[in-house]
């Protein structure tokens, strides 16, 4: 049996005006919120593990606790068990924090075989946390997974996109993988999956099921970076569009593609 | 407590060349030793080669630790040997490019040394307590943020490629020092190591020409794709055109297609869905022709063309087939 444990996180559905222009303030409530894309193509790498062995596949997320929404929505996938770390505590974590609180909450429950990581966040957007876990949890970590062969109890063969070239390597569990979504095209859960994932509940754990209970080693307390101020990019938005047709449109791109 | 001093360069090669993003990365590191007076320190790892040892021994620094290592690149070996050189020498700041190895490992460094890890950083300056300022984009890029990290050292930031101006400086004389680096008993086994010589995708692409629902009939399509060859480039599109199946999905740009970063990109016919823009907003240069002025493509665009594409296109193709 393979221990699959995907994390996963729930992310803002980009939306325009998410700034306050005065403030420079981030406009966080009322915003809608999805399923990191790139974490259903992890999601996505463990069921078809599921289908060719006999695995468990598990999900772990740390977030608020409306992201029980989103394990919901894995459970409807075919996900056993879903863990949601949320405590107010949690907050403000940079990559070193939100590793060691999804280690925590991973070792807290089951001793897992192999840990699957989307590439990135499209809000932390860092491709750090996974790295990280691997090396909390004392195990190596394989980037830019795009396929996965030979598929057995003890391990598999991995093709990694290392961007100048493909790396193809045997390995053994236990061990983290993080894969990209090249590959790994997410399926739609079906009808089944969402009528049994209705009654399925959400674990929540906080600091007090971690074996490290130091309120110190979490969210922002324990966080080595800190944001010093946030600006907005120089943005080009400012730029009026023209009406232009025919030939003074393509003269237009033209000079535009021309000048330096 | 030592106090820590230096500014450590992750150098990556492949194929006898050391990576742009490390030269990049040198000059930039050379650039803020003009600050503070540190000295800049680089360390490879990967196979000996004739080539990679005169690019290493001319760079402008300080020195070099070179990793000698046949086999498979291990995150988790090449980390074990950055912080063996980490501790013998304590810098205060760690550069590594933000590619698929750089950033395989920047964080497993981070965790062993208990620091903060930044990454992609689009600018590196010192602030009045000579902390470095790590800026990059946060929230899908809709704003900049600032970050410190105070307390500990090193303060590790990975940097793209192409963010920063390339080293011009080729005339130093760095010590390398060579070391072995052996592979663990317990290693995965290498199957295979396939270079990738196809280029050609739309990943690959300095100029891209997009087409969107705008574009009513397939055979128009044509008339993108030989504006797209004109330019030198080659014919994306958005998910609309996958769907119907007109274009391939390996030519789909955004979150479910391709993140694609040319020079330019010209859409044409495309709206700028969030799924769509998320996977092409870092272009350079963004033209949009769009026949409705309140498509969100508009506010991006660098150039912003409110008309309609049957009446550009085909003029565009005549002006460059004149040049
Ligand atoms: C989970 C998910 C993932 C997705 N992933 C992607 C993705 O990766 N990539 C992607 O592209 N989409 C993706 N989509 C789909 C996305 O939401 C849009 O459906 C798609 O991007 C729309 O493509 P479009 O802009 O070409 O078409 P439309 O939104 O229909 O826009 C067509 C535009 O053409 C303009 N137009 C019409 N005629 C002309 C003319 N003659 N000249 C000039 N302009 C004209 C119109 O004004 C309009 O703005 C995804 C959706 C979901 C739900
Ligand atoms: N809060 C979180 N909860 C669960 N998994 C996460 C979280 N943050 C990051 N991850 C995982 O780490 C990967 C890389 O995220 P990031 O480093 O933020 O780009 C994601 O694709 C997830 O698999």
């Amino acid at each position: 049996m393979i221990k699959i444990a995907v994390c996963m996180k729930q992310v803002p559905a980009y939306s325009e005006g998410d700034m306050d222009e005065k403030t420079g303030l981030m406009k966080r409530s009322g915003l809608e919120t999805i399923t990191n894309p790139y974490d259903l193509s992890a999601l996505e790498a463990a069921l078809r593990i599921k289908e060719e062995a006999n695995a468990t596949v598990d999900v772990f997320s740390m977030g608020p606790e409306n992201a029980e929404a989103m394990i919901k929505d894995a459970y409807a996938y075919g996900v056993d068990k879903g863990y949601l770390l949320t405590d107010s505590r949690f907050g403000g974590a940079d990559v070193l924090v939100t590793s060691y609180t999804l280690m925590q909450g991973i070792l807290a429950v089951n001793k897992y075989d192999l840990i699957i990581c989307g590439k990135q966040t499209t809000d932390g957007d860092t491709s750090q946390v996974s790295p990280a876990l691997a090396k909390w949890l004392g195990l190596p970590n394989y980037q830019g997974v795009i396929k996965l062969l030979e598929i057995s109890n003890d391990g598999m063969e991995i093709h990694q996109d290392l961007g100048e070239f493909i790396q193809v390597l045997k390995i053994n569990y236990p061990c983290l993988i993080s894969v990209n979504r090249e590959g790994f095209v997410p399926r739609m859960p079906s009808f089944k999956g969402r009528l049994e994932s209705k009654n399925k509940s959400v674990n929540e754990m906080s600091i007090d099921n971690l074996e490290d209970g130091d309120v110190n080693h979490y969210g922002i307390k324990g966080s080595t970076t800190k944001v010093k101020k946030i600006f907005p990019p120089k943005r080009t938005q400012a730029v009026e569009a023209q009406v232009l047709e025919g030939m003074d449109g393509a003269m237009e791109i033209l000079s535009f593609l021309r000048k330096d | 407590m030592r106090e820590e001093k230096g500014i450590f360069v992750f150098l990556e090669y492949t194929r006898g060349k050391i990576e742009k993003v490390s030269l990049e990365l040198i000059a930039k590191a050379c650039e803020l030793q003009k600050i503070c007076n540190e000295p800049v320190y680089g360390v490879a790892i990967g196979e000996e080669s004739k080539e990679i040892e005169s690019q290493l021994c001319s760079l402008p620094i300080e020195k070099v630790w070179w990793y000698i290592q046949e086999g498979a690149c291990l995150s988790e070996l090449w980390e074990e040997a950055m912080v063996e050189c980490i501790e013998k020498i304590s810098p205060s700041i760690l550069l590594l490019g933000g590619t698929p190895i750089g950033s395989g490992f920047a964080s497993r460094i981070a965790v062993a040394m208990k620091t903060g890890v930044t990454a992609d950083c689009t600018m590196l300056e010192f602030d009045e307590n000579r902390n470095l300022v790590q800026t990059r984009p946060a929230f899908g890029g809709n704003i900049m943020a600032s970050i410190l990290t105070e307390r500990t050292r090193p303060q590790i930031a990975t940097v793209r490629p192409g963010i920063f101006p390339a080293l011009t400086d080729s005339s130093g004389k760095t010590v390398v020092e060579k070391k072995t680096l052996g592979q663990k008993n317990k290693s995965p086994q290498l199957l295979a190591r396939e270079e990738k010589e196809e280029k050609g995708g739309i990943t690959d692409q300095e100029i891209l020409v997009v087409a969107g629902r705008g574009v009513k009939k397939k055979e128009d399509l044509e008339l993108l794709r030989e504006l797209a060859h004109l330019l030198g480039g080659e014919l994306a599109s958005s998910r609309a055109l996958v769907e119907k199946g007109w274009m391939s999905q390996k030519a789909q740009i955004g979150v479910s297609g391709n993140v694609v970063k040319p020079e330019v990109i010209i859409t044409f016919g495309v709206s700028g869905t969030i799924q769509f823009m998320t996977g092409m907003k870092n272009a350079k240069k963004i033209i949009a022709v769009n026949i409705d002025k309140t498509a969100p493509i508009l506010s991006v665009a660098h150039l912003p063309i409110v008309g309609d594409l049957y009446t550009i296109v085909p003029n565009l193709i005549t002006l460059l087939k004149k040049e």
